[in-house]
């Protein structure tokens, strides 16, 4: 029954299919005056609805371009050659970097949690600094959104980032292009400041209503490639009495942001904390927001201590194995850990 | 901006009638529904459903910054750039400033280590005029467990700055702007937070202290972890009001010791064979930051204080901007002063623990 799956009001569905229109064909050879008089509603509502009909019909025939055997599916190999082609975002710290299979991607949500002092913001500053990273050095040049609920961002820290940031640049500048005369476009550090767009957010309602704003707001401002959430977590804490409105509201938000990360080719990262749950005999640390939470990410990585080191845990990831990296902060911003001996990758 | 009525928001009147119909006043009613919801219970079509939540959105959304915007605002407007000194040079130092204003400072630490002491000293800089050097402003103390001391506050005064205190009638004025609330039950404690925020801007208040958050708490709930922590409104709400207000708010915060089913690790991490026999003696020693994981997750900087031996440190454990560093110090007439300004190293997560051995 087409009808009935039609985005319409619910009362003007019920009238259509009672008085037998059950079909979209059914609905292609009637005039809107008949129609208005079988129905009994005005001539205007009519012609709405024609108009929801027909841009049904067109959204079907562009997806029969898309692929002859299914609509809208595109094929594997299509899918590895685009994925393939993608730019990552690094994090500035190669073993992180690796087990990441190149650092954060696009198109796909990552999830990112950890107990208070470990890194998460730290890790949040960083990459909304290096998404700025042009072309010319292997970044993918865009624009950042830092989404703060907590008010853990603080602007002395970003600036110190984003000028260790602008100093490494010129560094790889001045060791791998001694050759070139060419002058490369340098980014000073007030560069990356600006291409930083900064979201306060209070409640859980603005956290909603931010959400569905991104899809205008990055409309209007190209080349934004990264969302940054930090911290999902902290408004849906505390206020909820109704925790199936929670999971809804949170399984609802979850599905935007990948929609969001697919329509845009952006990589969405949300900061999670922790918290404690009852397992086999003991209570363990686990990411915050329950099971079904855990499904809404593409990919999650746990940060935690390990002695005197900070270490980074891949728990689910669709294409990489679960493998721990060590990473430290530094005044710099985040970077490799200097009991390791590796020499560090220049991008 | 989330309680904003939906009639005020500019949507076309047919739709906006519908709203107020079926009883949804707010943002925070719409939103709190999914566009299918709003669909079936406005009885009005998808696009326009979109349309409307879109718009919505759009308002309840607060305004952005560019980080840029953020920086300069913050140097042109506030004293040092954002920070109220501590006067202990090395401290200062590693905090970029001094204590931040816009967010949550924690003390942590055992009984008698000194946090009072500090706070103290803090409502004191806080006080002093602009010209030497404070921020001029009002204080609240909210005095949990009655450890204010006016006397001792004067005291160091005297000793810290004798060419200022001896001043006719200065000592007197400073004194006159700490505010002192003795809340006696946590419902008095909310009451008085909805007081404060009010008089916040009218009154020019430059600093909250509230001494102490655990003691709040104590004996207001049962075994085992709670499902809803009974401060978490507090929690928002205080970082609220440093964040609108743009004022230094410290809180102190006590230690217990650690239970036996204390959480520590992930379901991945391999508990090794020397972990799963249990030492007993081990968890008596070993104190944590009372209020827990969440409280812990909201404060901005957290600062322990702890003794080792005899000598009493101050460490920063969790700072966004400072790296892990400690300082030995010392308890004086003029409050707290560092035995020596280049800070110690603190390796990994021994930050954030608290020591408590050979104090007394």
């Amino acid at each position: 029954m087409e009808v009935s799956s039609l985005p319409i009001s619910a009362s003007h569905r019920g009238k259509l299919i009672s008085a037998g229109y059950s079909s979209l064909s059914s609905l292609s050879s009637v005039s809107p005056s008949k129609l208005a008089q079988d129905l009994k509603i005005s001539e205007n509502e009519v012609l709405e609805i024609l108009k929801v009909v027909s841009a049904r019909k067109w959204v079907d025939k562009i997806e029969n371009r898309s692929h002859a055997i299914m609509n809208g599916a595109q094929t594997a190999w299509d899918i590895l050659h685009e994925e393939e082609s993608s730019i990552c975002i690094t994090t500035s710290c190669s073993d992180l970097d690796e087990i990441l299979g190149g650092g954060i991607r696009c198109k796909e949500v990552t999830e990112i949690g950890g107990v208070p002092g470990i890194g998460k913001t730290q890790l949040g500053i960083q990459l909304a600094v290096n998404v700025q990273i042009p072309a010319d050095y292997g970044g993918l040049g865009g624009k950042a959104i830092y989404i703060d609920t907590e008010g853990s961002f603080m602007v002395e820290r970003a600036s110190q980032i984003a000028e260790a940031c602008a100093e490494d640049m010129l560094e790889y500048n001045s060791l791998l292009r001694k050759d070139s005369q060419a002058c490369r476009v340098d980014k000073p550090p007030k560069a990356f400041m600006d291409n930083i767009f900064y979201f306060r957010i209070c409640t859980y309602t603005e956290q909603i209503a931010v959400v569905n704003y991104l899809e205008k707001f990055i409309n209007e401002h190209k080349d934004i490639k990264i969302v940054i959430i930090d911290s999902i977590t902290f408004h849906f804490r505390q206020e909820f009495e109704d925790m199936a409105l929670r999971t809804r509201l949170l399984s609802g938000m979850a599905l935007k942001l990948m929609k969001l990360a697919k329509k845009f080719n952006l990589a969405v990262v949300l900061l999670n904390q922790v918290t404690t749950k009852y397992n086999e005999g003991s209570f363990q640390l686990t990411l915050a927001l329950g099971d079904s939470w855990a499904h809404a990410s593409t990919n999650r990585i746990i940060l935690y201590w390990n002695g005197n080191e900070r270490y980074a845990y891949i728990d689910k990831s669709p294409s990489m194995r679960s493998a721990s990296a060590p990473y430290a902060v530094t005044s710099r911003g985040i970077r490799n850990s200097a009991s390791n001996c590796k020499r560090v990758k220049l991008m | 901006m989330a309680n904003k009525p939906i009639s005020e928001m500019g949507l076309p009147k047919s739709i906006a009638n519908v709203f107020a119909a079926r009883n949804i006043i707010t943002a925070k009613d719409a939103l709190s529904l999914s566009e299918f919801e709003l669909m079936e219970l406005l009885d009005v079509g998808f696009e326009e459903v979109m349309l409307a939540v879109a718009h919505i959105s759009e308002i309840t959304c607060p305004p952005y910054h560019t980080a840029m915007s953020l920086l300069e605002q913050r140097n042109q407007n506030e004293y040092l750039a954002g920070h109220l000194p501590t006067r202990l040079k090395g401290l200062d130092a590693a905090l970029c400033g001094g204590i931040p204003f816009g967010v949550v400072t924690e003390l942590v630490g055992p009984a008698g280590i000194g946090k009072t002491q500090f706070c103290l000293k803090l409502a004191l800089l806080a006080s002093l005029p602009t010209s030497y050097g404070g921020l001029g402003g009002r204080v609240i103390y909210v005095d949990v467990e009655s450890k204010f001391s006016s006397r001792r506050m004067i005291e160091m005064g005297f000793s810290s700055f004798p060419e200022i205190f001896h001043t006719e009638g200065l000592a007197q004025e400073m004194a006159g702007r700490v505010l002192v609330l003795r809340p006696a039950s946590l419902s008095e404690f909310t009451e008085s937070l909805q007081q404060i925020r009010v008089s916040l801007l009218q009154h020019h208040v430059k600093l909250l202290i509230i001494d102490s958050m655990a003691a709040l708490t104590s004996g207001e709930y049962g075994q085992g972890p709670p499902r809803h922590h009974p401060l978490g409104w507090h929690i928002s709400f205080i970082k609220s009001l440093a964040e609108c207000c743009r004022i230094p708010v410290v809180v102190t915060n006590q230690v217990r010791s650690q239970g036996r089913d204390e959480a520590s690790r992930y379901i991945f991490q391999v508990q090794s064979r020397t972990d799963t026999m249990e030492d007993p003696s081990k968890f008596d020693s070993h104190l944590v930051a009372a209020l827990g994981i969440h409280w812990a997750h909201a404060v901005s900087i957290r600062l322990v204080l702890e003794s080792r031996s005899g000598q009493r440190l101050i460490k920063i454990a969790k700072s966004s901007i400072s790296p892990s560093v400690g300082f030995f110090f010392n308890i004086t007439s003029s409050g707290i002063s560092l035995l020596s300004d280049e800070g110690v190293e603190m390796m990994g997560p021994e930050a954030n623990t608290v020591h408590c051995q050979g104090l007394i």
